[in-house]
């Protein structure tokens, strides 16, 4: 027993020093010479990521639109920014809170029905979001928003310095990584895992699981926000395929690849996907979706738990093989 | 010239006539998902690339093997109804004991797969599929003129639908059928082989999605991304319908597709999302569906 724990608190200590080296290899990634705008792109992939493992990792729900949600925060950032002549902070606060906003009025209806009608639901409501995206005048249409400059964080960082930026872009999603770290570990996180593991129990217990289903879809789709109007100032753009239903089925196989339930899944997952497109774009044209898909297939198949999934579980498999 | 409320009686009628095209292949698409949700437990994403492959079968062995609409509308089923039961053995057995979600997500692949394939071969501009000799021009019924080929697709759809419905509520086969997705375990006890159902219904239902595609292929712009957009309205069909009745999707497909062609004529601008508004009326009203059952 004692030795359990002592080999359990081990185990943690390991994953603390682990995080520890990713952070100081992120923090010194532009210094090395990696490509700062790809690392940004793939942090903000990241952050929508972990924001996609809050509800399906942790609360069983499978949204089939989340894209819809990065991509709308997307266009306001855009807009408000670029149009409006907001400061970059207040555009990314904007963008997000409106993500927030449309997960509260989608997610009010979408929760009416669960498992698969919930991704169904999910998927549709996502669809109108994008034709509505395709037909009101500011988002502009097919050519999407151009141009829209990274501006002066609090009036004096210019963020058109990629390095400044990266740093932005990092500290957000070291919030946004131990935020979702507290959320789950939360007397709140241990409903939403009880609500997973076993729906009607937590109902029979007291608890108001369409409420705690609904926090957790806002909380998640205002994340998913946050990510799209940090990716817009990255890139300097918003266009339709930010709310295209392709981009929901990306952060779904980010999550799934990467081991959903885990809190360094998506980010794996993440960085794989966006490397792996951008490695592919100009190499295979039109068969990164097959690749894609195929990838789909063999984790569905047989690799569900993802890589972080199965990293840990060879870990517990060797850890009471010792201590036999 | 009559009028109707300030819009011309022809226009009327031609709008309403096309949103009964297009619910005529909501109803016949909802149905396929329905039979296979029944019994295998699948949403299955991969409807919609089916249908477009069933479209492709048949412009392909147009211009390659010089076959003709009516060759094609029984041979496009077939490959695709074939290519269903590999699907079927080779990946969807696996599933069965699992959360129905990696069910949605394995046929997501696939139908990415399948979209992937078919842009590299085929470009992203859209073929076009001659309408068949027999079925050319339009008869003057006095009040409008009716395309031959548009009421070919209404009477085609709904037969088959009708049909379908008959198969699986009115024969024995059906009862069979519908025991298997209440209890599979006793069906096989009675010395049915329950597993060769469940790829003959996958097969079947992957077959009625390749017809669709036929039919549509003279109306349409035959694109490798013709499926995946009409998946997505067609999910929200199923939702407003709830997948328990046959009947029920068959009659939601048909009224959804009026109820668009309708917004068409009234307010065009919002044509493309009239669908999934009704999805959330009905949700918010009656969230099992218009003829689902309430758990």
């Amino acid at each position: 027993m004692s030795s359990a724990v002592s080999s359990s608190v081990t185990a943690s200590r390991q994953g603390q020093v682990l995080w520890l080296v990713v952070l100081a290899f992120l923090l010194i990634a532009p210094v090395i010479g990696l490509y700062p705008v790809f690392l940004m792109n793939a942090l903000c992939f990241a952050i929508f990521a972990c924001a996609f493992n809050l509800l399906l990792g942790y609360t069983g729900l499978l949204s089939f639109g989340h894209a819809a949600f990065m991509g709308s925060a997307a266009y306001i950032t855009g807009w408000l920014v670029r149009s409006a002549n907001w400061s970059p902070e207040a555009g990314v606060l904007a963008g997000t809170l409106f993500a927030g906003g449309l997960g509260l009025l989608v997610g009010l209806v979408a929760i009416r029905r669960q498992g698969i009608y919930f991704a169904m639901v999910t998927l549709a409501m996502a669809q109108m979001i994008y034709f509505i995206c395709l037909q009101v005048p500011f988002t502009g249409g097919e050519d999407g928003l151009q141009g829209v400059p990274r501006g002066k964080l609090l009036g004096f960082i210019a963020l058109d310095n990629d390095t400044a930026m990266y740093f932005l872009v990092l500290a957000i999603f070291v919030a946004v990584f131990l935020g979702v770290m507290r959320i789950v570990h939360s007397p709140y996180g241990q409903v939403l895992k009880a609500i997973r593991e076993n729906e009607p129990r937590a109902v029979s217990l007291g608890y108001d699981v369409d409420r705690y289903k609904l926090l957790a879809f806002v909380l998640s789709t205002t994340i998913a926000g946050l990510a799209g109007s940090v990716k817009t100032l990255v890139l300097g753009f918003a266009t339709l395929s930010d709310v295209h239903w392709s981009l929901s089925g990306e952060v779904v196989l980010m999550t799934l690849l990467g081991g959903m339930g885990t809190f360094a899944g998506p980010v794996v997952g993440a960085f794989t996907i966006i490397g792996l497109q951008n490695f592919l774009a100009d190499r295979v044209g039109s068969w990164v979706t097959v690749i894609i898909g195929a990838i789909f297939v063999f984790c569905v198949i047989a690799f569900r738990k993802g890589i972080v999934g199965e990293l840990l579980a060879w870990q517990q498999r060797r850890r009471t093989a010792q201590s036999h | 010239m009559i009028e109707i409320f300030g819009i011309p009686l022809q226009a009327f009628l031609g709008q309403l006539l096309l949103g009964l095209v297009n619910g005529s292949f909501y109803a016949m698409l909802s149905l396929g998902l329905a039979v296979i949700f029944g019994l295998l437990g699948i949403v299955n994403f991969a409807h919609g690339a089916l249908y477009m492959m069933g479209a492709y079968v048949a412009w392909l062995s147009l211009e390659k093997l010089g076959l003709n609409y009516w060759v094609a509308l029984v041979a496009s089923p077939v490959v695709v109804g074939a290519l269903g039961v590999v699907i079927e053995r080779l990946f969807l057995k696996r599933l069965y004991k699992l959360d129905p979600l990696y069910g949605l997500l394995l046929t997501f692949g696939l139908a990415l797969i399948a979209e992937g394939v078919f842009r590299d071969q085929f470009g992203v501009s859209g073929q076009q599929y001659p309408v068949p000799e027999l079925l050319q021009g339009a008869t003057n019924l006095g009040f409008m003129v009716l395309p031959n080929y548009r009421a070919w697709v209404v009477f085609a759809c709904l037969s088959i639908c009708i049909g379908t419905w008959f198969l699986i509520e009115k024969t024995s086969l059906g009862a069979t059928l519908r025991a298997s997705t209440e209890n599979p375990a006793l069906v096989q006890a009675f010395g049915i082989n329950v597993p060769l159902m469940v790829t003959m219904t996958y097969a079947g239902g992957a077959g009625l999605a390749a017809l669709a595609g036929v039919l549509a292929a003279p109306v349409i712009q035959i694109t490798p991304l013709m499926g995946s957009n009409l998946i997505i309205v067609v999910f929200a069909v199923v939702v407003i319908g709830g997948m328990g009745s046959i009947m029920g999707s068959i009659l939601t497909g048909v009224i959804l597709g009026l109820l668009e062609g309708l917004t068409k004529v009234f307010y065009p601008e919002a044509s493309s999302i009239v669908v999934f508004v009704i999805m959330v009326l009905v949700l918010m009203i009656r969230p099992a569906g218009l003829f689902g059952k309430e758990k």
